[in-house]
């Protein structure tokens, strides 16, 4: 805010958020090594580990953000029926729990799945899903939709009288990307781009089960193995720390990729009429393809679902409540950190590292790690709920700050100036000019760590004891007591609530008109 | 700024969610902590069961204490070591028991019950609650003719999916059948599988959900599996494949942790555990062979099921000896 006085609050709001984090991210990995033998060495497979790790994450990222664009660009410029319910199923994959998620996937690429099907009737050889293109594909199922969210928000942000301007001045379709679009995707793309790659470098269910073996074994798994397996919890930090520096690299080099945001500014007037003719054909196979690919594995778990939600059992709605608890803490933690990192990084730069790198220690460490520090001091059991929300909620940090900051940042470079001419207060700012703009990403970013909390099955299973089970810890018991069909119910129990949540936070949120 | 409001209501639920989750004591009854694997817990577990039976009788409150599955809870027993709160471990096999051994957190149980187990059991630190053979489970109608040895798996054209030895104790148990039915071969083994295999998964759940889609045509489960499907499904296309070499087999145990404060009691459910109250709710619960047969015989379905003439086990000693190299053997097989 170069142009007012920051008020001091905001500054401390920041650092205490920022402390927080830092804390939990040092103080479990501290914790670990801090039990840990000495002498832990990483071995060639572990370097092999970080590879496949780097690749996976690299690829996943690239290719969920190359295709991203066109499916963004489409759905920014094109209004049609069940458009905005189209939007808000794009974000399901990206909250499904992973078993969940893969079991859909299967149902359309797996051997018996649609797929297949459509390839032996025009008389093609079967495709098999597993194998390093396996990997690629449920990463791209799960994070291209939030891809296109981030990049429909840059989208949103080109001014509309920029539109105006190429229309009249007869720009093509070429010259319209080159001096409206690209500039915008330079400033966008690079975030996204940060945020897949560090989701798909934390993967390890996914990459193994899909990857068909132990060479597409990445760096969380050797965690998990080197606290399970071997129980070596120094060779588990060692791990730990290499992907948090890989973590942190891949931030840093991003950040030097992205550009300031320039001095565009708008008044918020209607945009003009989008180009017809090819670009209208273009649009809408890059809509149509996104939506089967993200649709059809959804419907069929659905589908799989649907009969046996009436008979779940008492259990199932139990974790239900308690998975509601998890969320409802975890946004407000959430809504928190954001907030002050947001309102701090205006003034400063260190607050948006900070909450990008939220959780760049493995979860596996930091779940472990607060468990050493918990147990002395009381039953971790307690302390379940509290973990799981704070962890969720730091998890879903990095995508808040992706979908608020630029828009925070638009809104100060546009009218700072024109609130201190007019001798606005701080306060009135905030209310009159930032709120206004900042609340449908904010409400998205909110709704989005919602559904984000309720799907994660993450550090809640080494804190819960019974009664104190979540519901994506439930789905997987009933799949270790062999009931798939009660496991298949309470999926889409879990889908529907984590969506019912997303649209009614981003709607509460964001207002009426959030999810454009 | 809403911050204010926010945090104290942050500080309010922060402050009310935690008591809601802690535990409600019977007044005055001493705790027996029980730290298991999280299927045993679970409510179609034989958790429940075995808490009613055992607190009708010990006057105590018997608190599970869940952490994943077995490898998962000896973790957590390490982690916590000495100051664990744990007064039983319930729920390790034989893969695993010798590091807990080592570890010097567990305590004799000094019983010797009579124990319904094709094998001797004598291990002063460690009684048996219940066993199982590995297998390979098929469906019948996909797969007509199943393979009878490993030979026959490795000649045929079916696809397989397996655990992760490193994450699973089922994965574990397959690389030391391997290694048990063919000791210094078992590298040639694991080349000649490593086709058939379409996957390998983090766990059990994931591997079985796989077999159940149909996207492969066979699983590493338990000649118990097909129980499961026969009496709570009422379907009997699941069967195992009997395999020539023996079946080699998880033995699930459970010890008293040598700092219990709850010696009688523990020493008490050790006893309980292989009684009636205990052992009846093993076979529909766990799906898995008592370690005593019941009174009235095993369920009604289980007669069904294949019973391996020749049972494989390596002691732990052996299994703790051999794991490494088992291990680099089947990732240098399964990695090319």
């Amino acid at each position: 805010m170069p142009w007012r006085v920051e008020p001091r609050m905001i500054f401390w709001a920041a650092v205490l958020v920022a402390a927080a984090l830092t804390l939990l991210n040092l103080g479990a990995l501290g914790a670990v090594i801090w039990r840990a033998e000495t002498g832990a060495r990483l071995g060639a497979a572990d370097w092999a580990a970080a590879r496949f790790t780097v690749m996976q994450a690299v690829l996943s990222a690239v290719i969920s953000v190359a295709l991203a664009i066109p499916v963004a660009r489409g759905l920014a410029r094109r209004r049609f029926a069940g458009r905005s319910v189209l939007i808000v199923l794009m974000g399901a994959p990206f909250i499904l729990p992973v078993l969940v998620a893969v079991i859909g996937l299967l149902a359309v690429f797996g051997r018996n799945g649609l797929f297949n099907d459509a390839l032996a009737l025009i008389g093609l050889p079967p495709f098999s899903i597993y194998g390093l293109h396996g990997v690629l594909l449920a990463h791209v199922f799960f994070n291209l939709p939030l891809s296109v969210r981030l990049l429909l928000q840059g989208w949103a942000r080109v001014p509309a009288e920029h539109l105006r301007l190429s229309s009249a001045l007869g720009f093509n379709g070429w010259a319209r990307f080159r001096h409206i679009e690209a500039p915008m995707l330079a400033r966008v793309v690079p975030g996204a781009l940060a945020v897949v790659f560090l989701i798909c470098l934390t993967s390890f269910a996914v990459a193994l089960t899909l990857g068909g073996g132990p060479r597409a074994t990445t760096l969380e798994l050797a965690i998990y193995q080197a606290f399970r397996f071997d129980f070596d919890l120094g060779r588990a930090a060692l791990l730990a720390l290499l992907q948090a520096a890989i973590g942190i690299a891949a931030l840093l080099l991003l950040a030097r990729l992205t550009l300031p945001d320039t001095g565009q500014r708008g008044m918020d007037r209607v945009a003009p009429t989008p180009p017809g003719g090819l670009a209208r054909v273009i649009d809408l196979i890059s809509i149509s393809i996104a939506a089967a690919f993200l649709v059809i594995p959804l419907a069929m778990v659905v589908l799989r679902g649907l009969p046996h939600v009436w008979g779940l059992p008492p259990p199932v709605w139990l974790a239900l409540l308690q998975s509601l608890k998890v969320a409802a803490l975890s946004v407000g933690l959430l809504a928190v950190m954001t907030g002050a990192l947001t309102m701090g990084a205006l003034a400063r730069r260190w607050p948006e590292g900070v909450g990008m790198a939220a959780l760049v220690s493995s979860p596996m460490v930091i779940g472990t790690g607060m468990f050493i520090v918990i147990h002395p001091l009381g039953d971790p059991a307690h302390w379940a709920l509290a973990v799981t929300a704070l962890v969720n909620a730091a998890m879903a940090l990095p995508f808040a700050l992706r979908a608020v900051l630029p828009a925070a940042r638009r809104a100060e470079a546009d009218f700072s100036r024109l609130s201190v001419s007019l001798g606005l207060t701080t306060r009135a700012h905030m209310r009159l000019v930032l709120w206004p703009r900042l609340r449908r990403p904010f409400g998205f970013a909110m709704g989005l760590g919602a559904a984000l909390s309720l799907g994660d099955l993450g550090v809640i299973v080494l804190f819960a004891q019974t009664g104190g089970e979540t519901l994506p810890m439930m789905v997987q018991r009933l799949m270790g007591a062999y009931r798939s069909a009660d496991a298949a119910g309470a999926a889409l129990v879990l889908l529907i609530v984590a969506l019912t949540a997303f649209v009614i936070i981003e709607r509460l949120i964001g207002g009426k008109d959030a999810g454009a | 700024m809403r911050v204010p409001k926010l945090a104290t209501g942050l500080c309010v639920a922060l402050a009310t969610a935690v008591p809601a989750n802690a535990q409600t004591p019977i007044d005055g009854a001493p705790e027996l902590r029980v730290l298991t694997y999280d299927s045993f817990v679970s409510d179609w577990g034989p958790g429940p069961v075995v808490e009613a039976a055992f607190e009708a009788t010990c006057g105590c409150d018997l608190v599970f204490e869940s952490a994943g599955d077995g490898a998962a809870m000896l973790a957590r027993l390490m982690l916590t070591g000495a100051r664990t709160e744990a007064d039983i471990v319930l729920g390790l096999d034989t893969n695993l028991t010798a590091a807990a051994a080592a570890s010097g957190l567990i305590a004799p149980h000094g019983l010797s019950p009579a124990l319904d187990l094709p094998i001797a059991w004598d291990d002063p630190l460690f009684l048996p609650f219940d066993w199982g053979w590995f297998a390979f489970v098929y469906d019948v109608n996909r797969t007509p003719t199943p393979p009878t040895n490993f030979a026959e798996l490795i000649a045929s054209d079916l696809s397989v999916v397996i655990q992760d030895p490193r994450s699973s104790t089922p994965g574990l148990g397959l690389l030391m059948w391997v290694k048990a039915a063919y000791g210094d071969e078992a590298a040639a083994i694991w080349q000649g599988l490593a086709p058939r295999i379409l996957t390998v998964t983090p766990g059990w759940s994931e591997a079985y959900g796989l077999f159940l889609e149909g996207e492969a045509d066979m699983v590493l489960s338990y000649t118990t599996s097909p129980a499961y499907h026969l009496i709570a499904e009422d379907d009997a296309s699941k069967a195992a494949a009997p395999f020539a070499e023996g079946h080699y087999m998880q033995v699930e145990v459970a010890g008293i942790v040598a700092g219990t404060d709850q010696p009688e009691l523990a020493q008490a459910f050790m006893a309980f555990m292989t009684s009636e109250g205990f052992q009846s709710a093993i076979p529909t619960t766990n799906w898995m062979y008592p370690a005593v047969t019941p009174e009235a015989g095993l369920p009604e379905g289980f007669e069904t099921l294949h019973r391996p003439g020749t049972s494989l086990l390596l002691s732990d000693d052996q299994a703790a000896a051999l794991r490494d190299e088992a291990l680099a053997e089947w990732r240098d097989a399964l990695a090319r």
